[in-house]
């Protein structure tokens, strides 16, 4: 009986973890725009004359363009 | 006799817009104009031409040329401030709302901007909302040229007062989400947690497994009942406290009864409860209503005049040109106005010609002429040449900041009552009526049997499959209506179609083309050579009528002109090849007395030989004529303009005496005749365009707007339609009354279910397996059903409901 009951328990947390992880990704923004993360990742990396290197030194810092953005509609 | 010029067919490698001649060209690409030219240069010389290759022609026509100067105003750091939303010294972070973007091409250049303006840093677009965040070196760049890099390729962003105001963004409600993943989470552990329960007959089980199970499973669904389940005990309340009988009330009900059942069972130790049926009606009902609610990211309903004003206005400050923000405009400021601009604020004329285009604003369709010392409203646009105007009423007292307030007496409670509603009501009484009579029997026969036979009825019967059945088929209809062009608010308003007995149609840009008319030669023929020369002399003129001209004729003007004059209000003259040639109004160009024509018209003479006059009407929309010829079977249609009423005859003509049709509607006479329409007991459905249709579009119990794109402006409305399904009007009236059609006949098969549990449920021997069962099974079948019916209903609006 006690093994079942540490089964459940295992069961349990790792399916907890899975909500959360859905929680946060819902969160996150992932699933706002569900158009062009399937389309960029078909673009050609390939060198563009004055493309810059992804890994610069002014790599942009991360702002959530979810959070405190100016309302641009309506 | 009418003149017809054959078409080519050639479209332009850039915006996919047909070419009326080859003469702009780069090898073998051929272009509409020159702007479009310029931008494949751009792109050409920076080696970003794969945007072509990922689609074909994907750009966005550049024949409305963009002023130079245009952003100037973003240099001025207050109203930068307010489009930025992050910025240190090394980086700033913008966003810019762009209404171009509508494909993978415009996701890639957009992503690669950074190859035509180095400062910027960093770029990505959301698609759906149809913006970008850049992020720039302020170093290296400046917010203005980040803008004009945008523009130059042909995504001008948007920017409007709108981005002044308000600084949050209204972004989707994402707790129904979240309240869907933790009912989902909890239904699968239940539902697991509650196999051995019914599977091992009793004894099989651990006796105190069994009690673990039961708890765990009570733990499991406390933040499903309390959490997920709060949008329907809120909505209950609600209606509770506005004393109407929501579905959300029985539901309300039936989940406490559930619930409480289920505690009561557990901590007794009598049995297992409900939970899995709990948790699944909840989390079935969430998904409903989740898709019912959908919304377009990329379209408002609710936009009023601030997104429709621009955000800052040049005025000139001892004849410097200054960017000042619009709110702080004062009275005495000399504001100068550009071609095409709007002017924001009532004033006086002071100088340069005005030529304004109020049609947005009054419905009127031809531009207004006004002289120097005279009064210009706010909300027209300015055509041709720049003018310079003095404030006189600051844009907070405008005319049309007034007119749009005025509007807003607007009642806001949900204008329908849904039949879903109606009918739930009637179902609660029933099933009250069934619990009654069941606790009778059992209190004569066996009144142990009174509460779980009575709690048995309540959870099993639950209109669940009613409100199921509903948000599905509503949900499914809106998502069909959104591929064939037509946006609505909410399904309610779907509901609202059906009921809909009058049709009143604006005129002006919703029945007619906005920027196109029709224009007609009256008199003989021009000659190839005269042709020429007038499509010479029109084009140097910016009035509207000699573009309409030049556009009829379609000719590159090419020659000489000499002594080309312009005379205001009257018309124009010169001499090409040394003929005179004139073009303008009647007195000017016969020396007849004026008379006052209520049809623009042109007339045209060459060396003082009267050649004839271009008339120049509205252009109405494809299939409008024959769409209202049928709806006029089964409606009443009445058609308003702000307009004069110069079409009179010929819409009399194409669409027959039955209709009425009123003319010199200003917006408050719309809104008040929609009003006494209703107080006849008439259902409106409104179909407008502008802003002065915003109050009657609200009157309306559907108001619509029609817009060419949808991401133009569109006063606020309970649906946005694109223009070129306008002529399938009425296909979608029938689509939304056969989705009702839909949800009655599930709830007639989801009577069947109730009356199979309710026949275990009045005898009190509803098992927690019979409910696991025939809950998830009903409420399967039922969604399948809704779907598949809806889907087959929107495949005959997609391929049979074509006129």
């Amino acid at each position: 009986m006690s093994v079942i009951v540490i089964l459940l328990a295992a069961s349990l947390s790792i399916a907890g973890f899975f909500l959360l992880a859905y929680l946060w990704s819902v969160k996150n923004g992932q699933f706002d725009d569900d158009y062009s993360p399937a389309v960029r990742i078909l673009f050609e990396n390939e060198a563009l004359p004055g493309k810059r290197d992804n890994h610069d030194k002014e790599s942009p810092i991360e702002v959530s363009p979810t959070e405190g953005t100016p309302n641009l509609k309506n | 006799m009418t003149q017809t010029l054959i078409q080519t067919t050639v479209k332009c490698e850039h915006c996919g817009e047909s070419c009326t001649h080859r003469e702009i060209r780069i090898a073998e690409k051929i272009f509409c104009c020159e702007g479009c030219k310029s931008v494949y240069q751009i792109l050409n010389e920076s080696g970003l031409c794969d945007y072509y290759v990922l689609n074909s022609n994907p750009g966005i026509s550049k024949k409305t040329k963009v002023r130079p100067d245009k952003f100037a105003y973003l240099d001025n750091p207050q109203i930068a401030a307010s489009l930025i939303y992050f910025r240190n010294e090394k980086q700033v972070h913008v966003l810019f709302y762009l209404p171009q973007i509508h494909c993978s091409s415009c996701l890639w250049l957009l992503e690669h901007i950074s190859v035509l303006n180095p400062g910027i840093l960093s770029s990505q677009v959301n698609f759906p909302r149809k913006e970008i965040t850049l992020v720039f070196n302020p170093e290296r760049t400046t917010l203005r040229k980040v803008a004009e890099t945008l523009t130059e390729i042909g995504y001008e962003p948007y920017i409007s007062l709108q981005n002044l105001e308000s600084k949050k963004r209204k972004s989707f409600d994402k707790s129904r989400i979240y309240k869907l993943g933790v009912a989902g989470f909890c239904l699968g552990n239940i539902m697991l947690l509650s196999f051995p329960e019914y599977f091992s007959m009793n004894g099989y089980i651990e006796e105190e497994l069994s009690g673990f199970f039961r708890y765990l499973n009570l733990g499991l669904s406390l933040p499903t009942f309390f959490y997920s389940g709060s949008e329907f005990f809120l909505a209950a309340w609600k209606g509770l406290k506005n004393r109407f009988l929501n579905i959300d009330i029985p539901i309300a009900l039936a989940l406490i009864i559930t619930f409480g059942r289920s505690v009561f069972e557990v901590l007794t130790g009598t049995g297992s409860g409900y939970f899995d049926s709990l948790s699944g009606i909840i989390f079935f009902m969430l998904v409903g209503r989740i898709l019912q609610d959908r919304t377009y990211q990329a379209i408002s309903f609710d936009r009023d005049y601030t997104s429709y004003f621009p955000i800052a206005v040049t005025t000139l400050v001892d004849k410097d040109e200054v960017s000042v923000r619009l709110p702080d405009i004062k009275t005495g400021d000399i504001m100068l106005i550009h071609d095409g601009e709007l002017i924001p604020a009532d004033g006086i004329l002071s100088k340069g010609e005005a030529r304004i285009d109020y049609s947005f604003i009054t419905g009127e369709s031809n531009h207004i002429h006004k002289q120097t010392g005279e009064l210009l409203y706010a909300g027209g646009k300015q055509t041709g040449g720049n003018i310079e105007i003095i404030v006189s009423k600051e844009v907070a007292q405008s005319y049309l900041t007034d007119l749009w307030n005025k509007h807003q007496f607007k009642k806001f409670e949900d204008k329908h009552t849904s039949f879903v509603h109606v009918v739930s009501k009637y179902f609660t009484l029933i099933l009250f009526g069934i619990a009654l009579v069941t606790a009778i029997y059992w209190y004569k026969t066996n009144p142990a049997n009174i509460m779980p036979s009575v709690t048995a009825i309540l959870i099993v019967a639950c209109p669940c499959a009613l409100l199921l059945s509903s948000s599905f088929t509503y949900g499914n209809v809106l998502r069909i209506m959104s591929r064939s062009g037509l946006y609505l608010r909410s399904a309610e308003v779907l509901e609202g179609m059906i009921q809909a007995d009058t049709l009143v149609f604006d005129k002006t840009g919703t029945l007619t083309m906005q920027d196109e008319n029709e224009v007609v030669f009256h008199g003989e023929p021009l000659t190839s050579v005269e042709s020429q020369a007038v499509a010479l002399l029109v084009s140097q003129s910016q009035h509207p009528l000699s573009l309409s001209v030049k556009k009829y004729l379609n000719r590159i003007p090419t020659g000489v002109l000499h002594g080309f004059q312009s005379i205001t209000g009257q018309g124009i003259l010169g001499k090409v090849d040394g003929d005179i040639v004139k073009a303008g109004s009647r007195r000017f160009v016969l020396g007849d007395e004026e008379t006052e024509e209520i049809v623009p018209t042109v007339h045209l003479s060459i060396n003082g030989q009267y050649k004839g006059c271009f008339s120049i009407k509205n252009r109405y929309r494809e299939g409008v004529i024959r769409m209202i010829q049928r709806l006029k079977e089964r409606y009443s249609i009445v058609v308003l303009s702000g307009d004069n009423d110069g079409e009179r005859q010929s819409l009399i003509e194409k669409l027959g005496e039955e209709p009425t049709y009123l003319f010199y509607q200003k917006p408050e006479d719309k809104l008040n005749y929609i009003y006494s329409l209703q107080q006849k007991g008439k259902r409106v459905m409104m179909i407008g365009d502008g802003l002065n249709d915003a109050g009657a579009l609200k009157q309306s119990e559907v108001g619509i707007s029609v817009s060419e794109k949808i991401n133009n402006f569109t006063p606020a409305s309970d649906a946005v339609l694109e223009a070129g399904s306008l002529s399938r009007l009425l296909d979608f009236i029938r689509f939304a009354g056969s989705g009702k059609r839909v949800i009655l006949i599930s709830f007639v098969i989801s009577i069947f279910y109730n009356i199979v549990g309710l026949s275990y449920a009045v005898q009190g021997t509803l098992s927690p397996l019979i409910a696991a069962i025939l809950m998830p099974a009903s409420s399967i079948s039922i969604v399948l059903i809704t779907y598949g019916l809806s889907t087959m209903e929107g495949l005959r609006l997609k391929f049979f409901g074509k006129m």
